[in-house]
């Protein structure tokens, strides 16, 4: 990261130019990930606690093999959901604790570089969580989730909610209830994402033709498209100070 | 401190008026459902407080927008008081569903689209106003209700299409029925009269209440500031 190392520099190229705004944006994301490197915090978190809710369900549904079939892509979001706000919300709450979050911000770089970076750090955490998920149900379960088509809305999912996640848990850590709030606050405007998201998995698990999955496929690609624009606008007054 | 102004008070009573002129439409005006019977009134105010809860939406969604364009507080004031009416007439306008569902559904509750939307803008106003008691800097507490506002009016339509998507038993009286919906029913010119002027009246009750809340708002920010003196 030597580019970072010349303020002067950087200030004269932060303004405006798509090469700076793509520097800031990875510096961000490499931020996040060497600090999770190094610590292990949250990924280990976010994986017990998803294995954790898988074994919850398995005794709370009587997970045989028939009730799998029609389940299976309800609990995988079910699990992607919870351990994703854990994730969020930790995320943003590393940032917050010793006054990170505003030396990001002072530094001389487009805003919306730090919520594009917080976020694809964000959706970096949540895809390993969800790799090891998917293998790991598959051998619980004796059953193989490893689908193209389900990778896909996997992905795809992910983006939606990890985009409005990170604009709402920056939200969230400046208000007093912080860990209770990102829930209630994320989880009625991602409904959309969840019903598409746990309709299509299930439809491509039971082989579902194509042609009947694409309405929901197109939904979670315009919610993907409206959220993260949204998401990209409002930033900026979500961090103002 | 002023006082409550003339014209306020000549519209609660307008209001008033307005108000038990429905009531007389629905209950007397209107003619009698033939299937439904009297549990058809419900429909008139059902509807009516419905439309109040999702103004409100719209009212405290571009209340954002322009907050966050301009930055004038009342606007704030404005999306609030918006929110706070809307959660108690969706409220109103659930709990009245039921009562008609009831009967003609045979269930007090289904999970079909307009249902289960209604419950999902009901729990969207609820986080709104959990967000605001959750931060004391008023500049932020207001930004951060303008975005959510915003938020959330851009995720009830898709929402409400995906959850459509799945199945529906709701009758649309207004436009297209699907004949599959139970308890549909084609209105009369009478009960249209009595449905049209619903609609009205509880705009204006909407405006009543959203003007004496602003008013509100804006005595309680007066009285934030004399504490702030009398404290320093």
């Amino acid at each position: 990261m030597n580019e970072l190392t010349s303020p002067t520099a950087e200030r004269a190229s932060a303004t405006g130019s798509a090469g700076a705004f793509w520097r800031a944006m990875w510096a961000v994301v490499w931020k996040d990930l060497s600090a999770e490197w190094r610590s292990r915090e949250l990924l280990t978190g976010m994986l017990v606690f998803a294995v954790l809710v898988i074994l919850i369900f398995n005794f709370a549904l009587e997970l045989d093999a028939k009730a799998r079939a029609s389940v299976t892509s309800g609990v995988l979001w079910v699990t992607f959901a919870f351990a994703g706000t854990l994730g969020l919300n930790r995320s943003m709450a590393s940032e917050k604790d010793r006054g990170c979050l505003d030396g990001l911000l002072l530094a001389p770089v487009d805003r919306s570089a730090i919520y594009f970076g917080k976020a694809i750090g964000n959706l970096i955490f949540m895809l390993v969580v969800e790799m090891v998920v998917l293998p790991l149900y598959s051998v619980l379960y004796n059953t193989n989730l490893f689908h193209p088509g389900l990778l896909l809305v996997v992905l795809m999912g992910s983006i939606g909610y990890v985009a409005v996640g990170t604009l709402l848990s920056t939200m969230a850590v400046q208000a007093r209830t912080r860990d209770i709030l990102l829930p209630i606050l994320l989880f009625p405007l991602v409904v959309p994402v969840m019903i598409a998201a746990v309709k299509a998995s299930g439809g491509f698990l039971q082989g579902v033709p194509w042609e009947e999955l694409k309405v929901w496929i197109n939904l979670l690609l315009v919610y993907d498209v409206i959220f993260v624009a949204i998401a990209f606008m409002f930033f900026d007054y979500v961090v103002e100070e | 401190m002023e006082t409550k102004p003339r014209w306020l008070t000549v519209l609660d009573v307008l209001t008033a008026i307005f108000f038990v002129v429905a009531v007389f439409l629905v209950f007397v005006f209107a003619p009698m459902e033939r299937t439904m019977g009297l549990v058809q009134k419900v429909f008139y105010f059902h509807v009516a407080t419905a439309w109040v809860g999702m103004l409100g939406f719209m009212v405290a969604a571009v209340a954002g927008i322009l907050y966050l364009i301009k930055g004038d507080r009342q606007y704030d004031t404005l999306g609030l008081a918006a929110v706070e009416i809307s959660l108690v007439f969706f409220f109103v306008a659930i709990i009245m569903g039921s009562v008609w569902a009831r009967p003609i559904w045979n269930t007090w509750w289904t999970w079909d689209p307009r249902l289960t939307t209604a419950t999902i803008v009901e729990l969207i106003y609820a986080a709104y106003i959990m967000l605001r008691q959750g931060i004391e800097d008023p500049d932020r507490r207001a930004r951060f209700g303008a975005v959510y506002a915003i938020l959330g009016f851009l995720s009830v339509p898709l929402t409400f299409i995906s959850i459509r998507l799945l199945r529906t038993i709701h009758p649309v009286v207004i436009g297209s029925g699907d004949p599959s919906a139970e308890g549909a029913f084609n209105m009369s010119p009478r009960m249209k009269v009595a449905f049209f002027y619903s609609l009205f009246t509880f705009s204006v009750v909407f405006v009543d209440l959203l003007l004496h809340r602003l008013r509100m708002g804006k005595l309680a920010a007066r009285v934030e500031e004399l504490r702030l003196k009398v404290s320093a």
